[in-house]
């Protein structure tokens, strides 16, 4: 039930935005996420953006990741 | 990261894990959604036998009990009525029967996808009561909540919520201080994180002195997660970190926590398997009752009663697996449930049944 996923925001409409998930496009809410801008990938949860993806941290963590499996291997 | 990447990292996690811990320990995934993708991933049967992982409460159907779905069947049966559900809700047991049931009777029960969805009906169908069945922890209360505001700021008159809305760290506060659950480590789910930021559950490393580590929901994501319990319990540490950091802020979406702040009052609540916990549940406040449910409409609801033979409980706490229930896979499956656990794709039976495969079954 609370399976949430990315989508990237297409265009943004006052409260509403179109985002791409997978190629897939759909409207949903920006009310809980109004600063929310186009070009944005958020975590979308029935029908609500409900958090920023933070590109950066997702770098950090691949980054990580790939050092950690470099490690003594 | 590529495949091989991925993979080495993986191994380079499973490795450390190894070294870290020497003796037995139990990790418990509070959410469904990790139970789903620990068994797709086999995760299980990667890890050390010393690392046990126990499926937890979290997951809302689950959690429902009889009573609620009771009424929800209830209102089912009045004419002008029309439910708004989540999918998962359609097949979870009641008393003597469920939504499903009552539908092929003539029920108008809808499944949507989004609350908003509700509201939509109720525009389009001005001389119907909407009841939309509000489940859900942190992650979907927000959506609830501001449905309600839209439907306000609309003047929406004929939407309703029947709430049973629930805060997730009321459970495993009551689990930590229940003397037959013996956990050394939470996954802490992140999608409610998304909402609730880290701050709620500071309580685990800080009152119990446990470790947790909110995580997401790729393999790779848990094992990083496991990782870190493990390391922790190396380094005689307890604390929360946050092996989901791209998603997840420290204070989480403040916006929606405000939208439930609003909306909701924390109440004691009933837990299918814990039964009533004071402060978990969320119901309507007073000024926005014109859209409870409860108050505003009034439904046939029979006299609720929990199958004693169903196990749910115990399984929800990690004391026993699905498989000891004397139910499993004989009188309670997927397609005739017996209880909530068994419903929902991400409940631990239901897990279990379907990916239950690998050591497990070899007497462990
Ligand atoms: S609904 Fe499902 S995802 Fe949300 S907490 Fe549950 S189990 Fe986790
Ligand atoms: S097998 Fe069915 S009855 Fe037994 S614990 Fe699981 S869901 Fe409940």
């Amino acid at each position: 039930m609370c399976l949430a996923v990315p989508a990237k925001i297409i265009e943004k409409n006052n409260m509403m935005a179109t985002v791409d998930v997978e190629g897939i496009k759909r409207q949903i809410s920006l009310m809980l996420l109004p600063d929310a801008q186009t070009g944005d990938f958020v975590l979308m949860h029935a029908g609500f953006a409900i958090q920023l993806i933070d590109k950066q941290e997702a770098e950090i963590t691949t980054q990580l990741l790939k050092e950690v499996s470099l490690d003594d291997a | 990261m590529t495949p091989e990447e991925s993979r080495k990292a993986a191994e380079f996690f499973l490795r450390k894990i190894d070294e870290y811990i020497d003796h037995p320990v139990r990790f418990m995934e509070v959410c469904g959604t990790h139970t789903v993708a620990i068994f797709r991933s086999g995760i299980r049967q990667l890890l050390p036998e010393k690392v046990e992982l126990v499926s937890g409460p979290g997951c809302p159907v689950c959690v429902t009990p009889n009573d609620y779905m009771d009424m929800a069947i209830a209102y089912a049966k009045e004419e002008n009525n029309i439910i708004a559900t989540f999918g998962d809700m359609l097949k979870v047991p009641g008393t003597t029967s469920s939504l499903i049931e009552a539908n092929t009777r003539g029920a108008d029960i809808r499944i949507i996808y989004s609350p908003l969805d509700a509201l939509q009906m109720a525009r389009d169908n001005p001389s119907r009561n909407i009841i939309f069945l509000g489940v859900g922890f942190e992650t979907t209360a927000p959506l609830t909540a501001a449905t309600i505001q839209a439907a306000r700021q609309e003047n929406i008159k004929n939407f309703f919520v029947l709430t049973s809305h629930k805060w997730t760290d009321a459970p495993v506060k009551a689990l930590l201080s229940d003397d037959k659950v013996n956990v050394d480590g939470f996954l802490l789910p992140g999608h409610v994180c998304v909402i609730t930021g880290e701050g709620p559950f500071s309580f685990v490393a800080e009152k119990y002195k446990k470790s947790a580590v909110v995580t997401g929901f790729e393999a790779l994501d848990i094992l990083q997660a496991v990782y870190m319990l493990a390391k922790q319990i190396h380094e005689k540490r307890a604390e929360i970190e946050n092996a989901y950091k791209r998603v997840v802020k420290y204070n989480g979406n403040i916006i929606a926590q405000k939208a439930i702040m609003e909306v909701f009052d924390k109440t004691a609540a009933t837990w299918r398997g814990f039964g009533l916990i004071e402060q978990s549940g969320m119901s309507i406040k007073d000024e926005y009752s014109e859209y409870d449910a409860l108050k505003c409409i009034k439904g046939d609801k029979e006299i609720s009663k929990e199958n004693p033979a169903c196990c749910c409980g115990d399984v929800l706490r990690g004391i026993i697996k699905p498989p000891q229930c004397p139910l499993f896979k004989k009188i309670c499956t997927p397609d005739k449930p017996a209880g909530a656990c068994m419903v929902s794709v991400e409940g631990a039976c239901h897990a279990w049944y379907k990916y239950g495969q690998g050591r497990y079954h070899y007497g462990r």
